[in-house]
């Protein structure tokens, strides 16, 4: 298969739009949620998410033919918590304070229907190639929303924009003081779960506006 | 008359199907039935034909809320005059207050009207007034020296999210009005959440809401004596029904907020099967949180801590105390988001006035409950009704066995 033809074209680009795992199957809301603080958080989750989707997939679509399906499932979770595992030491030993702030969802990426459902709906029925450019696509639909909601909500709830650095977190741009001695003030709603429930149902709405999908009522 | 309805049909054409003007149809609609009774007629079912049509509902709502503004305007100016230790005429403090009311009011109908008629012009629906409606209440529900950009984005995200996604007025799960002033509680705590005095004064000019009396008092002793020891404003229980004290602009009046329910209840608006509840539920509970305080106090269940001497505030005085009647009148007995039954309303009213008092006592991080309480039972309503028509159901199959 070849990686530029309109069929892996399809692959990757149908999770980020049309298809999208958080804003169109409504899969993932859990970390979704609790990840979309600040940006580097969810930029972190996001590249987390890529590694053990993509290499699950990948894995999983190459033993696909050795699985006997009953316990399929269990393999399943095997090989992804294996791989979830991997990324935390990493973390750990490498991005020390995010690990921190990431506390225990990095470990639920476990439990994330994401990895699981693309595991079962697409990985155990394609070959390896395809399988990758699926967990791409979907980490990026994944990644997509949540850096979005991030993005809002850090800017609106704290007032900063964060990347991710070594240590605590690079401050890109906070809003100046000028604006809150002028009457500005951060909307303390957004910090707060209901916050993120909020922007995420505003960007599922612009997204299904934008990618025309009605709901059938 | 004649001309402007010339006017009006000639430039009616312009907005047809297929005109250039066509995508604002619902503007041009709105003008006109409001000017003018519509003759177009209806094609099909239900023909059914009432004086009481929703503009009308919406108007008389509208009408009832006029003596809360006027009462509002004055109080702001008369505490203003009393902080700065000025006398001043009844009308020099009323067109004081109206500088703080007027732009809160202009700002939310601006922001209202904006967010709804973008709205008929996108989802091609007619311009509804029940947007005037909202806008006409969520200016009550603000404290004076909030800021207007706060406002503007507590009305938008009140008519978009309250409303609007749900499909526009008649489709709505939460109050709209409600929904604003719920966000805004959220969103901006510092300015509104009802601990702190809402009254325009010097800078730095702060004090206790009669709600944060009990909730953070220094030493523990019942409701009334810590009202009565206040000495920055006036928490008796007279004071409070006439309404000199600070909170948000509408609410403080106990007297017009009655007399706005009984021209409710007259005109056949307003539900009286739900604020009569409201209040049993709120007597209810104080009384019995009255009774909890003496055994926490002075008898059996006295043990570690610090007794909670929200507990002890009387019935009387939950009822005067913030902005329980105003809730219960207006925002309670709004027709999509109650209760359709009768049965339905006393429960929905009954948990409302339950609720309130939970939320207030209990709670030490909400020192008003009434908006939650109301949004809460919104969301019930729908189950509240079916649950009423099911038993009904039951019952007559019953009677015919």
């Amino acid at each position: 298969m070849e990686l530029f033809s309109t069929e892996s074209k399809k692959i990757i680009n149908d999770p980020i739009n049309v298809n999208n795992p958080i804003s169109l199957q409504v899969l993932g809301i859990c970390s979704a949620l609790a990840v979309t603080i600040r940006l580097d958080q969810a930029i972190i989750m996001t590249l987390a998410v890529l590694f053990v989707l993509t290499s699950s997939n990948v894995i999983l679509s190459l033993i696909r033919n050795y699985i006997p399906a009953r316990v399929r499932i269990v393999i399943m979770l095997s090989v992804i918590a294996s791989l979830v595992s991997v990324v935390d030491e990493l973390l750990k030993a490498y991005l020390y304070d995010m690990s921190k702030q990431l506390s225990v969802f990095v470990g639920l990426i476990i439990t994330n229907c994401i990895i699981m459902g693309r595991a079962e709906a697409f990985a155990l029925k394609n070959g390896p190639s395809k399988a990758f450019l699926d967990g791409v696509g979907n980490s990026m639909g994944y990644g997509l929303i949540i850096i979005i909601v991030s993005f809002f909500r850090e800017l609106f709830g704290a007032g900063t924009i964060t990347l991710p650095d070594g240590g605590a977190g690079y401050v890109l741009w906070s809003i100046p003081d000028s604006w809150y001695a002028a009457g500005y003030e951060n909307i303390g709603l957004l910090v707060l779960s209901p916050g993120a429930f909020i922007i995420l149902g505003l960007v599922i709405w612009f997204q299904r506006e934008m990618a025309g999908v009605e709901e059938d009522a | 008359m004649n001309f402007l309805k010339k006017i009006l049909a000639e430039s009616g054409k312009l907005f047809d199907e297929g005109k250039p003007l066509s995508f604002a149809y619902p503007l041009w609609e709105a003008t006109d039935t409001i000017l003018f009774s519509t003759d177009s007629q209806n094609k099909s079912g239900p023909h059914i034909r009432d004086n009481m049509d929703i503009k009308r509902t919406m108007f008389f709502v509208v009408i009832a809320l006029i003596p809360c503004y006027l009462f509002g305007a004055y109080n702001i100016g008369y505490l203003y005059s009393e902080a700065m230790g000025i006398s001043s005429s009844v009308m020099n403090d009323f067109i004081i207050g109206m500088t703080y009311v007027l732009p809160i009011l202009i700002i939310t109908f601006i922001a209202g009207a904006i967010c709804e008629i973008s709205f008929a012009i996108i989802r091609k629906h007619e311009i509804n007034e029940g947007f005037l409606v909202s806008c006409a209440l969520i200016p009550l529900t603000m404290p004076p020296d909030v800021p207007l950009w706060q406002v503007f984005m507590g009305t938008s995200f009140g008519i978009i999210i309250g409303k609007e996604i749900f499909g526009g007025v008649g489709t709505n799960v939460f109050n709209p009005a409600l929904t604003a002033r719920a966000f805004m509680y959220f969103a901006f705590p510092t300015k509104i959440s009802g601990d702190k005095v809402w009254a325009v004064g010097p800078d730095g000019y702060s004090g206790a809401t009669a709600l944060a009396i009990p909730a953070n008092p220094v030493e523990y002793d019942t409701a009334s004596n810590l009202f009565a020891a206040s000495t920055q404003f006036d928490y008796s229980l007279t004071n409070m029904f006439w309404g000199l004290i600070p909170g948000s602009i509408g609410e403080t009046n106990k007297l017009l907020i009655l007399l706005g329910a009984i021209f409710l209840i007259y005109c056949g608006i307003a539900s009286w099967r739900i604020m009569v509840s409201c209040v049993f539920g709120l007597v209810f509970t104080s009384v019995l949180f009255n009774l909890l305080s003496y055994l926490t106090v002075d008898g059996i269940l006295q043990s570690g801590g610090t007794p909670n001497a929200m507990l002890t505030i009387t019935p009387l005085q939950h009822i005067l105390i913030g902005s329980f009647l105003f809730g219960t009148v207006f925002m309670a007995t709004e027709p999509v988001t109650s209760s359709h039954t009768n049965t339905g309303r006393w429960i929905y009213g009954f948990l409302i006035g339950v609720l309130t008092v939970i939320i207030r006592s209990i709670n030490p991080a909400y020192p008003e409950g009434v908006f939650l309480a109301i949004l809460i039972m919104n969301m019930f309503a729908p189950l509240i009704d079916y649950y009423v028509v099911q038993s009904n159901i039951k019952m007559r199959l019953n009677r015919n066995v």
